[in-house]
């Protein structure tokens, strides 16, 4: 079988709307009972190897309002920098880190993400990317899922080095990715997100 | 240049159309007015960190979990409503099935009501209709649902827009960069071709790929109608290798 070009158009992208709770996070949106914790609400096992941190910001629009309804993803690679394997179809239990969460943004357009520090990942030029982990926010008025990336302050050089940042042809654009640290007991990375505006983020087709 | 393709050898996925897409700004739709980015995409080919995806095994679900007639049912009653059975096949756009891929579905009850703390419409909830589903494709790429049929409802928008009715989808696919969010309609719905947000997709074809057909064939006698919709996700693009066939 050759596939040159696709033989079927993907299906069109359609909002998530302001009722993307029901959905995607329905405890948090007083739907109990139906399943017993929203997917992806905590990423984190006894047994996730690897340097915990907080991952926290706040979503913003063009008119500086919080987006106080958007849905965020997050995908990662472990501590090793890999990914996990799927499971094997009869596998009773789930992986010690899925790398995936799921979080909506609270009043203040908030969001948390308690995880753990990737390792770097191989990017398409064989070299190691920065370590980073991959966004996708979805909310009422937005028409597709915006894609975009969050790195660490702590890794200038790596960042300095990174197969992806060094696509921003902008370079003042980089700094809407890098989320700084802040030290405790925690390591938390900082990083608001703007849709739309002087600060945008910036966002991919990947 | 002589060569021979195989497909998805290199795991790279078609880039997308975006043409095809809704864009980000459709004045139609004020909702995205300050939610849409001014700045175009950086349009890069995926990497590993979105080649790849989380994965879900039937371990994560239960047994309710696509009968939303029964799963939010408070003392035993069903959800009232017009009973649907819902189904399809994910592919992608190689037309090959994506097997044991999550889907997840929500949707508001027979009056247009959705359970949500932000809903201002005055249709009376259903105190046995939550809403929510999900399940896992099989081994084929087919997913399955029952439910009741979503009511029409009025939105703030333009002075007296309605919602065709409609079902929510999030499909996973197997790559970060497949994920997608749509919305399914139902065939024959006139107010479908009014609805600013239906309106967002540019090309009719797309329009008509989000209606689901009514297929006599898998309705349930005495019970349930069914319809069918499929999902089309990212696919895997070929890669062109040199022939390097012996005594070539
Ligand atoms: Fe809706």
């Amino acid at each position: 079988m050759l596939h040159p070009v696709p033989t079927l158009k993907e299906t069109p992208s359609q909002t998530a709307g302001p009722y993307v709770h029901i959905g995607m996070t329905p405890n948090f949106c007083g739907i109990t009972g139906v399943i017993d914790a929203d997917p992806g609400v905590s990423m984190l096992t006894p047994t996730t190897k690897g340097q915990r941190i907080d991952i926290v910001g706040r979503v913003f629009d063009g008119s500086g309002a919080p987006v106080t309804d958007a849905v965020i993803e997050l995908w990662q690679a472990d501590a090793n920098g890999s990914f996990v394997t799927p499971p094997g179809r009869d596998s009773k239990s789930p992986p010690d880190f899925l790398g995936w969460g799921r979080q909506p943004t609270d009043a203040d357009g908030a969001f948390t993400f308690q995880t753990i520090k990737p390792g770097p990942v191989a990017g398409p030029d064989g070299r190691p990317q920065a370590p980073h982990v991959s966004l996708w926010i979805v909310a009422r008025g937005i028409n597709m899922g915006l894609q975009t990336r969050l790195y660490f302050s702590d890794e200038a050089e790596a960042n300095a080095d990174d197969y992806v940042l060094n696509k921003i042809m902008d370079r003042r654009r980089r700094p809407t990715l890098i989320a700084q640290k802040q030290d405790g007991d925690l390591p938390r990375y900082v990083l608001d997100i703007h849709l739309q505006g002087p600060d945008e983020t910036v966002f991919f087709d990947f | 240049m002589s060569g021979i393709i195989l497909p998805g050898a290199d795991g790279a996925l078609y880039q997308r159309d975006r043409a095809w897409h809704p864009p980000a700004d459709t004045p139609g739709y004020k909702s995205s007015t300050f939610r849409a980015p001014r700045q175009s995409l950086l349009a890069l080919g995926p990497t590993r960190s979105e080649l790849s995806g989380p994965t879900f095994g039937h371990e994560a679900l239960g047994a309710l979990d696509n009968d939303l007639i029964r799963n939010f049912s408070q003392d035993g009653t069903e959800a009232i409503g017009q009973r649907l059975l819902v189904y399809g096949q994910v592919l992608d756009e190689n037309a090959r099935p994506v097997p044991r891929t999550l889907v997840e579905f929500w949707q508001a009850n027979a009056g247009g009501r959705y359970r949500h703390k932000k809903e201002g419409y005055l249709a009376a909830l259903d105190p046995n209709f939550g809403g929510f589903g999900r399940t896992l494709t099989d081994e084929n790429g087919f997913y399955c649902f029952r439910t009741i049929k979503p009511g029409a409802y009025p939105w703030p928008n333009g002075g007296n827009d309605w919602r065709p009715a409609h079902i929510h989808f999030s499909v996973f696919g197997h790559a970060f960069a497949q994920r997608l969010i749509t919305q399914m309609y139902f065939e024959g719905d006139p107010m479908i071709w009014q609805c600013p947000i239906v309106r967002t997709v540019p090309d009719k074809a797309g329009i008509d790929q989000l209606i689901a057909r009514l297929d006599r064939h898998n309705t349930t006698p005495m019970d349930a109608l069914a319809y069918r919709f499929d999902i089309v996700l990212r696919g895997r693009r070929s890669t062109m290798f040199e022939n390097k066939l012996e005594g070539n």
